[in-house]
């Protein structure tokens, strides 16, 4: 039987940050911009003590089964939230992956949300709000409620992109179940 | 397809209370793991140090407490070992306090004990820690609430589907009964989160020693399937 999940708690801030856990690419990397967002609980008050990870393809969409720790692109990000609830990872917008029956994907990442409050993680996507076309032909977006699919948007905003995770109520975040 | 993993705890537990607000609320939306899920990081050897496993050995003296061997197995859902994944814990001193700004538990902080520590699992998804029992200490979920003695463990697996945050508890601890979060698991679950006495790893007049093995959930990409897609 599998292990059974049990939540990060909240105090696991001096053992797992690192501190370039947040660059999925180094600082001046071409086509690098921070994706920023806080994470909200139902109340819409921030989550102080949530941990962000990301995953995801090179910008050639290559997918290597690896942390590459050349000093270049990485493909895995860890950002702790602080006491406004905010993350910010430094990355660069992957290229196009097929799913498993060869249709391809929009640009996305894959996101886990660990939390003191949270049981076991919860799994969302951040697509790209200036990926129209893309996200269009997406056939997992295809699969959400269209009316919650701008929950899984980052919006263009300064240096970068913004993409808020609310875990609950108004405009809740969708929130996946891998299979 | 794996099959839902029976063995996890609810998002919303009330009896804990932090998970009513933080919850999602509406339903999971399935998703069928693509390439970038069945993918994930997998760490070298340059992640880890020489002296990660051992918590012991982080600071110029040793720390107070009873020394233990926490070792295991990381198997997937087929049995087959994880072998090269990174496995991190974290966990309070043995006086039940964490090296962290915001634990206020009235007990002594240990200056040779930070309580963090990670490996690698070796080919047979071995890995092994040295550190000291922490203590149980108490939190405001409920009137007299205490958390029973536990180690945080994080693991990567081989992909991003597989990814586990868990805690591992001592045999026989009477703060089992009043623990939400360990009761938040099906009973017939709990005691996956158990590590067991092993004799046959104690080390005679120095540690004794525990085993804690754990199954990972999710499919990942063979590199047949990889070459497929």
């Amino acid at each position: 039987m599998r292990t059974p999940s049990q939540t990060v708690g909240p105090f696991f801030g001096f053992a797992l940050p690192w501190p370039d856990g947040p660059h999925v690419v180094p600082p001046g990397t071409p086509g690098g911009f921070w994706l920023r967002g806080r994470v909200l609980d139902g109340d819409g008050r921030p989550v102080p003590d949530a941990l962000v990870e990301t995953w995801q393809a090179d910008p050639d969409g290559r997918l290597d089964n690896g942390f590459r720790d050349d000093g270049g692109f990485r493909g895995f990000g860890r950002c702790p939230t602080d006491e406004a609830g905010a993350f910010a990872l430094h990355t660069v917008k992957p290229g196009r992956v097929a799913d498993r029956a060869g249709r391809l994907q929009a640009p996305h990442l894959a996101v886990s949300v660990f939390s003191r409050g949270l049981l076991n993680r919860v799994v969302t996507r951040v697509y790209f709000a200036d990926e129209p076309a893309a996200n269009a032909e997406d056939p997992v977006l295809a699969t959400v409620d269209p009316d919650r699919r701008d929950t899984l948007l980052a919006r263009p905003d300064g240096d970068g992109y913004t993409f808020d995770i609310r875990l609950q109520g108004e405009h809740e975040t969708v929130f996946f179940d891998l299979a | 397809m794996t099959a839902p993993n029976g063995t996890d705890p609810p998002l919303l537990y009330p009896d804990y209370r932090s998970s009513v607000r933080r919850a999602p609320a509406r339903s999971l939306v399935t998703l069928p793991a693509t390439p970038t899920e069945l993918t994930g990081p997998v760490f070298g050897d340059r992640a880890v140090g020489p002296l990660d496993h051992d918590l012991t050995r982080q600071h110029d003296g040793e720390p107070l407490g009873e020394r233990i061997v926490v070792h295991g197995q990381v198997r997937d859902a087929d049995g087959r070992p994880v072998p090269h994944s990174l496995v991190e814990i974290w966990q309070a001193n043995s006086a039940g306090r964490y090296a962290h700004q915001v634990d206020r538990h009235p007990a002594p902080l240990d200056p040779n004990f930070t309580g963090a520590g990670r490996c690698l699992t070796d080919d047979q998804g071995r890995f092994r820690f040295i550190t000291v029992k922490p203590g149980a200490y108490p939190w405001r979920n409920h009137d007299n609430a205490w958390r029973p003695a536990h180690i945080h463990f994080s693991l990567f697996g081989r992909a991003f589907t597989q990814r586990l945050v868990t805690q591992m508890y001592f045999p026989g601890d009477p703060l089992f009964a009043q623990d939400p979060i360990f009761n938040s698991v099906p009973e017939a679950a709990r005691p996956l989160l158990i590590c067991r006495f092993d004799l046959s790893e104690t080390v005679p007049e120095w540690a004794l020693a525990y085993r804690f093995d754990i199954v990972l959930g999710g499919r990942y990409a063979t590199p047949f399937e990889e070459g497929d897609r």
